[in-house]
This record gives C-alpha cells, structure tokens and sequence, in this order.
C-alpha cells in the first residue's frame, strides 16, 4: 500500500494517476493537503503537480470519454467530498484499462459511485438555486450567503447571471470563504474581509424596503400552508434544517 | 400603515389561493435574452410549505370578491370572509421584489369574478403585459382564464402568459349542477378549446417565422378537485385522459378535497383530505404520460377504483402475472418500464448497464431498483429468483409486510413523485 499525497487540484490528481501508471502501483491510497501521519514503515510520495504530466493524462481521458464525462469527473473532483478521491481514482484507472466507453457501465462500482456523487452535487447545486436568498443593500447588491455541504459555487454562477442580468449580485460561501461577484458583466471570484463586520448580518446596510419585501415573503410562507394537510417529515425531507439559517422564511 | 395594508391583503389573497394545486413553473423555455430580470425553464422549488408542497410561484387571487357562488370554493359570495383587491401595480411590485430575492420563479395570478369575466380578465392581462414590457420580466407567468371571457382578451393573455388554465374543478358534469349550478361546464371548455387552435397555429407560424411572438409555451393545465362529489377513479381518470388528448394539455392537477365549508352537499367538516388517493391519482396519471399504460389498463369498470395500499403499477402486475416473470438483460425498455419497482431512471440505467454484461441482483439495487417488488416479476444473471409459485395476493402479502407501512400510513403525498 502506498498513500499519494496532493495538493487538491483537478491537475494535482491527474498527476498522481501519472505516478501510478508509472510506477505500476497497484494498492494506494490518496490524501490531500500536507502528509500528517508520523508512523513508520509508510510508503509515501508525495506528489508535485506537473502540468505536463497532467496534460498527458487528461489527453488520454479525452480520446476516451465524452465531453459530457470529462465534465462529470471534473465536477466530481471541484466538490471536494471526503475520501471519495481515490474512488475517482479508480474510475479513472478503470477508463484507461478498458476498451470500450465505460461512461454507462453502471454495473461497475465505479461507474456507479461516480453517478452517485455526480447526482449528490447536482441536488447541492439545484438547492443553492432554490435556496439562496438575496438581500438588497443600499449600493444596490444583492448579497447573499450560503454554507453548501460541497464545493458547488462555480457551479451555481451561470445560472444566476442568466437569471438576474440586471442586477449586481453576490453569493458568498461562507464555509469556503469565497464567493461570486456579478457587476452587470462578468462574474469574478473574490474574498471578502470580515473582520470587522458579520458577513450573514448585513441589515445595517439594507435598503429601505428589504424588511418590507422580507416581511412580505415570511407571510405569504405562512399563509399558503393548509394546516389540514400538515406532513412535516416531508417538509423537512425538502428542507434539511441545516439549510434554514439562510432562508428569510425560515428565520 | 401602508405596509400593514398590504401584507393583510397578500394574507387574504395567498390564503384563497391555495387551494389550486398546481405549481409547477417548468414547460416554459423563456430566455433572458434583452439582459432584463429573469428566465423560465424548468422550474425550481424554492420552498416547501410545512405540508411538504412546493411552492416556486406567487401564488394569489387578485381579488376574492365573486360573483358566483360555488358550494366548494372558500371565496363564494354566500361565505362570509374577509374580501380584499391588489390593484395591478401592487401585484407587479410584489412579484418583482420577490423574484430579484430569489423567492419565486414568477407568478401565478388567477381571480374571482368581479362584474363580468372581461372585466376580470381584462385586468389579469394588465399584470401580464406590464410586466413583461414595462419590467422587462421573462420570469414564468401563469394565468388563470376566466370562462366566458373574449377571444381577444385570451389571445392578449396567451401573449404574455407562459401557461394558460381553465380549471374543470369537478370531473362531471352532473357533479358541476350539483354544486356550481351557475356555472356550465361548455363555457369552461370553450376557452381551452379555442387556446388549443391558437396554440397550434402560432406554434406553426413561429415555424414559419422566426420572429412570430411566442405564445403560452408552456401550454395549458387545468385542476380537478377529488373528494368533493362521488366520482370514482374511473371517471377522473378517464376525464383527465380525455383532456390530455382532445386539449394538448400538459398538466391535470388533482387536488383533494379539503374541507373548509359546512354545506350539505359537500363532506362534512373534519373530513380528512384524501391525501392517499390523491398520491394513487397522480402516480396513475405519470403511468399514463411516461410509462405508455392506458387509462383502461390502470382501472377499469372491474376495478373503478385505484388500490389505497399499493401503488397502481403493482396493481396493474399482480393483475397481469401472466405477463412475468421477464427477464431483465434481454426484455424491451417498454416492458421493463411496467416491472412495479422499477421507475424511468433505473429502467433506462438497466438498458444502458447491460450492453456491458449481463446484470445482477446486487447490481439492480445499486442501480436503484426496488427489489422488494421487483423481485417477483424479474429474473437476472443470477441462479437465485423466485420459483415458488405466488398468488397474487401472497406477492401482495409478503411486500406489504416488508413495507413498514409506508403505504398504510397517511404520510404520502404527490411530491413523492418528483
Ligand atoms: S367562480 Fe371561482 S372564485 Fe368564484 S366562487 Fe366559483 S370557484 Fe370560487
């Protein structure tokens, strides 16, 4: 067994498959970040990202899947789940040892899992489209914050510049400490400094009709319930409690 | 004081309006193509009420004043409620501060009569119009067409509505008499009717001319309510198959009856919504438009009614064992489609997996199949599968009592199916 060690990248992990054909290693494991563990006896490289290497491979990726599959793994990688990087791994290496297009072989674990997360950052994605709430500020943004359980903000910029054109708006994720920034153009990434205010409590600086538009929503929220068909698992089979500190008609 | 104002009538008019079922804001391809606010494709959740439904658009009445008075309806003039009217600004400024909030996908606006239809829908229209020309809005905009309005007016609404409905509200036409006697039932089939040609035809001239305006692109729904006159499934179903195929229409919604009113025509008060046959309706209605079933294949006079406690695929198989056990590596997508426990996503899983080789149980069941019901009807590469010989009420039996009652308990409710 000998553990891969990375620094996260999508280029980083095509590198580390590059070793492994290379040094046709059979059993590893793959770790991001910095290696940690102090016992003895480990095999451990520790990988350096090489824009050649990964290029080589991700050529031969692409003689083999689709674009559509290219995009699956990479949207895989981007949402940074735990421990499932060795499972991208393995599709990989399972893509190059076949002959065919494996991309619908679901009876291979492999192929499933990947669908499996695949299915997992699409519902994280659609929930931060249905679920971001924005607040309009006195500059004119709208700002607004997320905690999304995976990496899926770049996901998520496309559809709300499409959607809100004409508006400047933000979307901050708050566990990633980056976020989005539309200026009526172009979306660009940027980082916020905090330190001297609350990112999720920005009322200070609201405009003078947010509170009427929230308070506006809250009860429209409570009036379109029918108490007679209360179902309140369903409800929050929907609507996971986690996602509620951001919802304006949750708070 | 301006703001309590409003937030009492966004109250009264939400509240009247949430008895029409239909959500959904998909069917619609609206681009944002002249940089303004908003798009319409598939329609997006953006929160569930505390009984799980979905709510994604504003959702009001502009107005609960009516003239009629239809024994099922909470806003009939004999009902002594609150009564309030958003003037057509009001109504636009709500909705567009709610879609640039990422509250909604636009709205859906339907109204009590008030003087005549015309006048009623001539006012719906106004919202319309305004927000797409004045607001630039390409959000999804349904409306409500109010029977007995004119041929322009609906032809001005198809304009600017992304979806147009009429609802039936009761399936027959004796159930109609009985309880919206002022009402007849050709004057609410007249205006689907002529949508129906109006589509066709601008559907054609768009063909024809790329600028032609786009009209109704999400077509036509209509709602019907369940529970409130004794109709059986028989005659919903068959009333809904008849407006899928004479009307194009691309959603029937069925609402379970709930009762808010005491009149001796209706149910009684403290009569629980039929939450579980309104789930069994829907099931049977997706049965109908993707997995190719026929009305009659799913109840018929034998069987008026669809089954509480099982979903209507099983049904149809326990009644149909002659047809299985079929073999899933080599059978059609079409037979696949109707094995109870398979759902479209698998299926299509199944025929794409199995030119790799030929699958397995444990392979189906990460596929997503749900083996408790499938098992009796399938056979895979396996040497395990069922060979004793089981009635149908032995099959129905044993996957009930594996079910930990998920099919007995009242908890089911049509968002299972999305
Ligand atoms: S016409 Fe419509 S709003 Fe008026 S009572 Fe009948 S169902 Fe209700």
């Amino acid at each position: 067994m000998t553990t891969l060690v990375y620094d996260g990248t999508f280029e980083g992990l095509l590198t580390c498959v590059f070793e492994i054909y290379e040094r046709k290693l059979l059993h590893v494991k793959i770790q991001k970040g910095e290696w940690l563990s102090k016992a003895l006896f480990e095999e451990v490289i520790q990988v350096i990202t090489d824009e050649k290497r990964a290029g080589r491979v991700l050529q031969g990726l692409q003689e083999k899947l689709s674009a559509g599959g290219m995009q699956r793994l990479y949207a895989a990688h981007l949402a940074g789940m735990d421990d499932e990087d060795i499972m991208l791994i393995g599709y990989i290496r399972y893509v190059f040892d076949s002959k065919k297009n494996v991309e619908e072989d679901y009876g291979n674990k492999y192929v499933l899992r990947l669908a499996e997360i695949i299915r997992m950052v699409r519902r994280e994605k659609h929930r931060m489209e249905a679920f971001i709430r924005f607040q309009k500020l006195q500059d004119g943004i709208f700002y607004a914050a997320i905690e999304p359980d995976f990496n899926v903000l770049p996901l998520v910029g496309k559809h709300f510049k499409n959607r809100y054109a004409d508006q400047k708006w933000i979307i901050y994720d708050m566990r990633r400490n980056y976020g989005l920034y539309y200026d009526l153009h172009h979306i660009e990434y940027i980082t916020l400094d905090f330190a001297t205010s609350r990112p999720d409590n920005v009322i200070s600086s609201y405009t003078e009709d947010e509170g009427l538009y929230q308070n506006l929503w809250k009860n429209y929220f409570k009036s379109v319930n029918i108490p007679a068909r209360k179902n309140t698992k369903l409800h929050m089979r929907h609507v996971p409690k986690r996602y509620w500190k951001f919802l304006t008609e949750k708070i | 004081m301006i703001e309590e104002r409003i937030i009492e009538k966004l109250n009264i008019l939400a509240d009247a309006a949430k008895y029409d079922v239909s959500c959904s804001s998909s069917g619609s391809k609206r681009k944002n193509e002249n940089k303004g606010l908003g798009n319409a494709s598939n329609g997006i959740c953006h929160t569930y009420t505390e009984d799980g439904r979905c709510v994604s658009l504003l959702k009001i009445l502009l107005t609960n004043h009516c003239i009629f008075d239809c024994a099922y309806c909470v806003s009939r003039s004999s009902n002594d409620i609150k009564r309030a009217a958003f003037t057509v600004q009001e109504v636009v400024d709500i909705t567009i501060n709610f879609y640039r909030r990422n509250y909604i996908e636009g709205l859906f606006l339907s109204s009590g009569i008030f003087k005549d239809a015309d006048f009623t829908m001539e006012r719906l229209v106004r919202v319309a119009k305004k927000l797409r020309t004045e607001h630039k809005f390409n959000g999804y905009i349904h409306l409500k067409s109010i029977p007995g309005a004119s041929d322009e007016l609906m032809r001005e609404a198809g304009l600017y509505a992304d979806r147009l409905s009429v609802n039936l509200e009761i399936p027959t036409e004796a159930g109609l008499k009985l309880l919206a006697p002022e009402k007849n039932r050709k004057d609410m089939i007249q205006p689907m009717g002529f949508l129906k040609n109006e589509i066709i035809l601008r559907k054609e001239e768009k063909a024809l001319f790329k600028k032609a305006p786009i009209f109704a692109p999400a077509g036509q729904s209509t709602q019907m309510i369940v529970g409130a006159t004794p109709e059986t499934d028989v005659q919903v179903l068959q009333t809904a198959n008849h407006f899928y195929k004479n009307f194009n229409l691309k959603r029937v919604y069925y609402s379970g009856y709930v009762p808010v009113l005491s009149d001796k025509r209706l149910p009684a008060l403290h009569t629980s919504v039929p939450m579980v046959r309104e789930n069994r309706l829907y099931q049977a209605d997706w049965l109908m438009r993707f997995y190719g079933f026929k009305v009659n294949e799913i109840v018929n006079d034998t069987n008026p009614h669809l089954d509480l406690d099982i979903d209507p695929k099983l049904s149809w198989g326990l009644r149909n064992l002659e047809v299985f056990p079929i073999d899933i590596n080599k059978a059609d997508l079409q037979l696949i489609l109707r094995v109870p426990g398979i759902g479209l996503q698998s299926a299509h899983k199944i025929v794409s997996a199995r030119q790799f080789g030929k699958l397995n149980w444990d392979q189906l069941k990460k596929i997503g199949v749900a083996l408790n019901r499938a098992k009796y009807f399938i056979t895979c590469n396996s040497s395990r599968f069922e060979r004793r010989d089981l009635t149908a009420t032995n099959i129905k039996q044993f996957i009930l009592s594996q079910s930990h009652s998920k099919f007995l308990k009242n908890a089911t409710t049509q968002l299972n199916l999305f």
